[in-house]
């Protein structure tokens, strides 16, 4: 399976022209002139506008709820739901202010950064032993890590759980570093494999000539070529961390250990009528640091989803 | 002359004589075998050992905080008698198939629209993705939000519109609750599905198109017989990748409706940990996860053959 025939995308593309390279290079649009514009229309910008409205409007919603006063929110008849003209900041306040949200944010984002990095550099060298060294067996290797990607969280989580407990981790962020990297492991090392084999093999061969050991070209020849690969895997195992819910909800106990995710679904969902307004700032808040490192490494992010489907 | 003849002979016997901690350093497998002790010890420690532990466990009566002793297929034998657990059986197949089909089928479709020559199509891809970033848990709060009994948009909208008099009861209901979490579900899958197709979309020739046309083919036949053969290979492997998350999904479920109303949105994941965790029984729970395993053995069957296909159509050695 790792000496999959590998149809190289070119992930630029993906998000920033329509055609293939092929395309563009020759300065034509293809055949989009013979469509007449209200044909194009009705066939296009109407479906298209239809489905981003569907897919953005809970974020609208959330975004709006969380700002809004809390007569507003319950009272659909005076005021126009869609609309608020007197904002306010009442409910992220109380969520930085008078409970353990920033707590919980900390938790997520040193449990999302340690497990990733653990998990990059365990990839990094399987990746590259499995790609370059090629030991016997590595063909073997790369097909099981790649099932064990085809594992999913919901049927290991019961004896996990017993793991952790045994391991005395249970309710500590230990738990959860050392248990993410079973989810991450296998996808960053199909994604590292295939940015492995575009760097050149002669580049490896004149290192080894020179007298360079193996940690060395790892070091100094392809982690510095591979640094595009790097990002890739970094952002989509810490948006991973950052998603995971049902390891964090069974291995924690103790609120002050908790997620965000965990936190928001447990701590902040009681008989209040009124708590919709603290509810969706979380929510808000606990999604904001995702979108904006989405926000700049939109390239990576998508070459990383690809990347895994693709290899 | 005769040191350069002896020279390298000298030189063959000293490699000859290279010591354990030599091989261990430089010998191609050992060296290999360094690389990977990390990433096994995880893999070995926090997923081979729990899956064949759940196994275990699965014929043990186990229980929070007691050890339990080998029942045999004890466990099994009580989930086939117990309605719930077909319930959850049968919901599970519900909504993986009805959601990824229907995600399926926007997918293709909005990655068909995202392949036009449009303006502002690189903000319009980039936003299309973000309801896969946000946290599943996070945007399912939103639509437990949006779909609540008294204070829906949704009801509010139709009422304005005259459609409906009474509020929809989405989550109470157990036929709404269905579409709901189905509907969230497919919401929050689709743009991986898109952008996905949308990157296989992209090696496919344009040339080919014009060649089409230029024959008389009509828009349909260009889509029945290029793009969808020349996207099979990977249709087929995204759509096993949704279908096993859809599968085994927990987290939408259980911070929309926590398998109610009657258990009409029990998945198998959200009634193992309801029996496991909450209830306790780890023996049962575990016997509940690990029924979802042949399930998903069919699922990464169907993923090896459409790689196989793509090795089949693409040629074995051009890597």
């Amino acid at each position: 399976m790792t000496d999959l025939p590998t149809s190289r995308i070119d992930l630029k593309a993906v998000l920033h022209s329509s055609a293939p390279t092929v395309a563009k290079d020759d300065h034509s649009e293809g055949m989009s002139y013979l469509q007449s514009v209200p044909r194009r229309l009705v066939t296009l910008y109407l479906p298209l506008s239809i489905i981003v409205v569907v897919l953005l409007f809970p974020f609208y919603w959330m975004g709006l709820t969380a700002i809004k006063p809390d007569e507003q929110l319950l009272d659909l008849d005076r005021f126009n739901p869609f609309w608020t003209w007197n904002p306010t900041f009442k409910h992220f306040y109380k969520l930085l202010f008078e409970s353990h949200y920033p707590m919980w944010l900390w938790n997520t984002m040193y449990v999302a950064v340690c497990a990733t990095i653990l998990s990059i550099i365990a990839s990094v060298l399987a990746a590259y032993a499995i790609v370059r060294l090629r030991y016997k067996g590595a063909n073997m290797v790369g097909g099981l890590i790649f099932l064990a990607y085809l594992v999913p969280p919901s049927i290991l989580f019961i004896p996990l759980a017993t793991v952790v407990f045994q391991y005395g981790l249970f309710d500590s962020p230990m738990a959860l570093i050392l248990t993410y990297p079973t989810i991450l492991i296998p996808f960053s090392t199909w994604l590292l494999m295939g940015y492995f084999k575009t760097i050149p093999y002669e580049l490896e061969e004149c290192a080894l000539i020179d007298g360079a050991s193996r940690w060395q070209i790892l070091i100094k020849i392809v982690l510095p070529l591979a640094i595009p690969g790097l990002i890739s895997a970094f952002i989509f195992c810490f948006t991973l961390c950052w998603n995971e819910f049902i390891y964090a909800l069974t291995f924690l106990q103790s609120t002050s250990n908790k997620t965000v995710p965990v936190a928001i679904v447990n701590e902040f969902v009681d008989g209040d009528i009124y708590r919709w307004g603290s509810l969706m700032a979380g929510a808000l808040a606990g999604s904001l640091p995702l979108v904006i490192l989405y926000a700049f490494f939109v390239e990576h992010y998508v070459s990383a989803m690809t990347g895994a489907v693709k290899e | 002359m005769a040191d350069i003849a002896i020279a390298p002979r000298r030189a063959k016997t000293e490699i000859r004589e290279a010591t354990a901690w030599d091989q261990l350093k430089h010998n191609r497998n050992w060296v290999g075998f360094w690389f990977m002790v990390p990433a096994l010890a995880f893999l070995i420690f926090f997923l081979a050992y729990p899956l064949g532990l759940g196994i275990w466990l699965s014929f043990t009566d186990t229980r929070i905080g007691r050890v339990g002793a080998f029942v045999g297929t004890e466990n099994y034998e009580w989930l086939w008698d117990d309605a719930i657990f077909w319930l959850s059986v049968f919901n599970t197949l519900l909504y993986t198939f009805v959601a990824s089909a229907i995600k399926f089928g926007i997918g293709l479709y909005l990655a068909l629209l995202l392949n036009e020559n449009m303006p502002f199509k690189a903000m319009l891809r980039a936003l299309v993705l973000i309801p896969f970033i946000v946290p599943t848990v996070l945007s399912a709060l939103a639509f437990w939000w949006i779909f609540d009994s008294q204070f829906s948009i949704i009801s509010w909208s139709l009422k304005q519109m005259g459609l409906i008099t009474e509020n929809i009861n989405f989550l109470g209901d157990t036929t709404w609750a269905r579409i709901c979490v189905i509907f969230a579900n497919i919401w929050r899958g689709v743009p991986f599905v898109a952008i996905t197709l949308l990157a296989g979309l992209q090696t496919v020739s344009p040339s080919l198109y014009e060649a089409a046309i230029l024959d008389g083919a009509t828009s349909w036949q260009r889509f029945r017989f290029i793009t969808y053969p020349l996207l099979t290979p990977i249709i087929a492997v995204v759509m096993t990748f949704s279908v096993l998350f859809t599968f085994t999904d927990f987290q939408l479920i259980w911070a929309m409706t926590r398998g109610g109303p009657v258990n009409a949105t029990h998945l198998m994941a959200t009634l193992s940990y309801q029996r496991a965790i909450i209830a306790g029984q780890l023996g049962e729970g575990a016997a509940i996860a690990s029924a979802m395993i042949p399930f998903l053995l069919a699922a990464i069957m169907v993923s090896w053959f459409g790689l196989q296909r793509r090795k089949w159509q693409q040629g074995e050695n051009n890597d």
